[in-house]
């Protein structure tokens, strides 16, 4: 039993309507005792039947228990009260894609982004599916990227909005990245595609961008800038400035349009001001 | 050649809401052609925009999505939009609030390929 485990077993047992149960059934899932986690996570959801969150753990445990029938019924359940919920759509779409189901399984990711945008780990699934289907098409035989065979654990309510944006610019991938006007990476990460790491030299290249594109704009007559967006050869690029000083500068694949990149530009912003607020409170 | 251009730039600025429409030297940012209201300095758009996709492709290229081929800076009273025509120039147009820019973005490319 790992020292987490352990600690919040503990912490369980003091407090037997934790929410550290959330955690806990999944540090369990991850460690391969499912028999252990699923007792966790029915106990949690017999204590929280309106918790989404213990329905959507209890099914990822089925999954990694090899019962996914099960847990696509929880997860379908899940979405008839919560037809938003995230981890619902990116274990269905999980487990269409793991049937062969490229369509539907590329819809529930399509939902669970829209749901959340800055969700890195539906980002790299969708991706996945969208080749998988683009080499179906082509009369591939077999998918040109598998998705992860364990399913990345959702953000639960219990962690926050904090910890989710940890999540998303924690995980270093290709690409959300915060910058100073310094040209100093402040969070996130940009990967190119051929898998460097391109956070120190685009952080580098945004140093005083923002007062050009100030300058810009006032000589202009066309007011203060409030965002821009740039259509690249290999990719599409979002730039606005979240907070004083700052650069917050996000890339996406060519296949997602302006628009929308604009829609996960707010999203990410604003993430991003309270993330500021809460690092220089 | 000017009139090819200057009839490229037509199709831009005939869109409502564009204020001016310049064909611009990507290097160095000098005019090559344009059609611009009064009030708008043609020189100073032009050196404006060639830097900023100057400054802009750097950090676009060091994060891996490639060459930009076009650029929308978006403020609160107008916007800035420049296309690539190919490696050498740039359609720029500068435009109010509110305008359609799917279009004017059309009408520049349609600009850039009777540049080249």
């Amino acid at each position: 039993m790992s020292p987490d485990v352990k600690a919040m077993t503990t912490e369980l047992i003091r407090d037997a309507g934790s929410l550290v149960f959330l955690q806990l059934g999944e540090a369990l899932r991850m460690e391969g005792q499912i028999e252990a986690a699923k007792k966790v996570a029915r106990t949690g959801m017999e204590r929280h039947p309106e918790l989404p969150e213990a329905h959507d753990l209890y099914a990822r445990i089925l999954v990694s228990g090899k019962e996914p029938d099960r847990a696509s019924q929880i997860w379908h359940e899940l979405l008839q009260s919560n037809p938003r919920h995230v981890g619902a759509h990116k274990g269905l779409g999980f487990l269409s894609y793991s049937h062969g189901n490229l369509d539907v399984s590329r819809d529930h990711l399509e939902l669970a982004l829209a749901a959340d945008p800055t969700n890195q780990s539906v980002i790299q699934a969708l991706r996945a599916v969208r080749n998988a289907a683009e080499a179906v098409t082509e009369e591939y035989p077999s998918p040109a990227q598998p998705v992860p065979a364990e399913l990345p654990a959702t953000p639960s309510t219990a962690t926050g909005e904090t910890t989710s944006l940890f999540a998303a610019f924690g995980s270093g991938d290709h690409g959300i990245l915060l910058v100073d006007v310094h040209g100093r990476t402040l969070a996130g990460g940009l990967k190119t595609p051929g898998g460097a790491d391109g956070s120190s030299e685009t952080a580098a290249h945004l140093a005083g961008v923002s007062q050009e594109m100030e300058r810009t704009a006032r000589m202009l007559k066309i007011g203060e800038w409030r965002w821009l967006v740039v259509e690249a050869t290999d990719g599409n690029v979002h730039l606005t400035q979240p907070a004083e000083d700052t650069l917050l500068f996000i890339v996406r694949d060519r296949d997602v349009p302006a628009g929308r990149l604009g829609l996960l530009a707010e999203s990410a912003g604003a993430k991003a001001r309270a993330w500021l607020d809460g690092q220089r409170a | 050649m000017t009139a090819r251009l200057q009839r490229a730039l037509g199709g831009v600025t005939r869109v409502r809401g564009v204020r001016g429409a310049l064909i611009v030297a990507r290097e160095d940012g000098l005019v090559v052609a344009d059609a611009l209201m009064e009030d708008i300095r043609g020189n100073a758009v032009a050196a404006l925009a060639a830097s900023l996709t100057r400054r802009i492709g750097e950090a676009a290229r060091a994060s891996g999505v490639g060459t930009p081929q076009f650029l929308h800076l978006e403020a609160t009273g107008g916007a800035l939009l420049a296309a690539a025509a190919g490696d050498e120039m740039l359609v720029v147009a500068v435009t109010e609030v509110g305008v359609n820019v799917g279009l004017v973005r059309l009408e520049m490319f349609r600009a850039a390929e009777a540049v080249q």
